[in-house]
């Protein structure tokens, strides 16, 4: 059923009883051209791509849960393309703009709010490295913009401008940049590839992978072997558990990252903002929960749990960016298992061993790549070659020396 | 999470800062394999869903350096011990 005004109206006249689901729940086939294993945004996006974009239609997602049940689920639903790399910035500008289009284009309403991010600057220092990665923005055809106190005051007059230790110099600010519905991304993919003839099969855990030689010629599964032409990892946060099934060791380690979100108040912060004296993030859902976060904790874990000394540590900088949500009471927080890369960027390549291509790496930055990463990953799925703008998200690039690290701090995965 | 330090006790573990895997080892940079082997020592990990041994160094404590067997599925810790056996040169 295509999503419009008179279906809308016509489900409403009939008790909203005639509503099927958005898509099927399917059975897995015995083979496949093309296995997508786990069932996320990224997953979705690149069966998606692969069937509109590439004509690739006898595609499988495996999910070993439910659809978007992992870090789909669990980000704070950011969107932006405020990079300042070479490697990384054209790619983020492609994501902002299939984000633009997205909900046409998948007839799904994916909340898009382009409500634009502020990042806060609160030294000479870092207006200065601010003013660069706006130009290198700029320079990549992003629109970004360097804002002095008084603007920023014009925008958001409750935040502590004069706080003793980081009082607000002024902002970077992405105008396009905002937030999306992450869940509604998930379900809109889904039904889109769905509606093109991907089977989107849940509560399907990969177990290990079938073996003709070198090559990788399918998956085992708890549903039974299903056997493919090419298979394609899309787990980030289970990337080396997945990977290790085909004898590779990657450069992640899975860290847990935590989010909060408030009691729901009416409308109070309606951007983005972020914090830039220590890591703090915060934008209101349309509900009218504060939703923020921070660090990751900083050791291994795969326990989608954290612990308390980040959430003080995230509080603290709420309350020294906006004093006033002080007296809010946290409703709910949570945790994810990020992919932590070795050089705080993700991997979109195919690996040394034939027939298997792998996505990871995604950080706490996977969200608003959903569109392009899956995009790109198609691409490379279907043509054999990376898009041209991941061309830089390659695996061996730690070998090569070509690392793309945008903080600069190095092979140390919990400080990107 | 508390970190059960030989020298102070169990202590929160925010007094600790994390470094990561402790199992792995230097290469000799002399050897023939060197260039690969430091790809690997530097850039790749096991990073188990499990028993993990990692180190991590009591900063705001007796800043000494512990190797600590956890659990990452469970953050349950097994032990911890120092890092530099005892009598062995600094």
């Amino acid at each position: 059923m295509r999503y419009s005004f008179l279906s809308l109206l016509a489900n409403g006249l009939s008790g909203q009883s005639r509503w099927t689901p958005a898509w099927r729940d399917a059975a897995p086939k015995p083979a496949y051209d093309v296995i997508i294993v786990g069932g996320g945004g990224h997953g979705l996006a690149t069966a998606y791509y692969l069937a509109k974009v590439h004509g690739i239609r006898n595609v499988a997602v495996l999910e070993k849960g439910v659809i978007g049940s992992g870090n789909a689920g669990r980000n704070t639903t950011i969107i932006r393309s405020n990079y300042l790399l070479p490697g990384n910035e054209p790619f983020y500008e492609w994501s902002m703009k299939l984000w633009e289009g997205l909900e046409q284009e998948l007839n799904y309403n994916a909340m898009v709010s382009q409500r634009g991010i502020l990042n806060l600057f609160h030294s000479d220092a870092q207006r200065d490295a601010y003013a660069r990665r706006g130009n290198a923005m700029r320079l990549a055809g992003v629109d970004s913009a360097l804002l002095d106190k008084a603007r920023v005051k014009a925008m958001y007059p409750f935040l502590d401008f004069d706080n003793a230790r980081f009082p607000i110099q002024g902002g970077l600010l992405q105008a396009r940049a905002g937030t999306a519905r992450h869940d509604a991304v998930v379900w809109g993919y889904a039904r889109a590839a769905d509606r093109l003839g991907v089977d989107i099969v849940q509560n399907c855990e990969v177990t290990g992978f079938l073996r003709e030689g070198e090559a990788i010629v399918g998956v085992e599964t708890t549903r039974g072997p299903v056997r493919a032409g090419k298979v394609a990892v899309a787990v980030a946060g289970s990337s080396s558990r997945v990977a290790g099934m085909a004898g590779l060791r990657l450069p992640i380690e899975s860290h847990v990252l935590q989010a909060f979100v408030s009691e729901g108040l009416k409308p109070m912060v309606d951007g983005v903002i972020t914090f830039g004296a220590g890591h703090f993030y915060i934008s209101q859902s349309d509900k009218g929960g504060l939703v923020f976060g921070g660090d990751i904790d900083g050791y291994n874990s795969y326990a989608q749990r954290g612990n308390l000394p980040v959430i003080e540590d995230v509080c603290e900088g709420g309350m020294a960016l906006m004093p006033r949500i002080g007296r809010l009471r946290l409703l709910r927080h949570w945790g994810g298992i990020m992919d932590m890369s070795m050089d705080g960027s993700p991997i979109i390549d195919r690996t040394p061993v034939p027939g298997l291509f792998l996505n990871a790496g995604w950080c706490y930055g996977g969200f608003k790549a959903t569109p392009a990463s899956g995009w790109c990953f198609a691409h490379l799925l279907a043509k054999g070659e990376p898009h041209e703008t991941a061309g830089a998200f390659r695996l061996d690039r730690f070998r090569t020396g070509h690392l793309i690290d945008e903080k600069g701090v190095g092979a140390q995965p919990n400080l990107h | 999470m508390r970190i059960p330090c030989p020298y102070c006790g169990e202590r929160d573990a925010h007094e600790f800062a994390y470094l990561g895997d402790a199992t792995l080892t230097r290469p000799d940079p002399a050897a023939a394999e060197a260039e690969q082997a430091f790809h690997d020592y530097v850039y790749l990990r096991d990073n188990p869903a499990g028993a993990h041994e990692e180190w991590w160094y009591h900063a705001n404590g007796c800043r000494q350096w512990l190797r600590v067997a956890r659990d990452t599925r469970t953050h349950a810790i097994a032990a911890a011990t120092a890092a530099r056996v005892s009598g062995e040169p600094a």
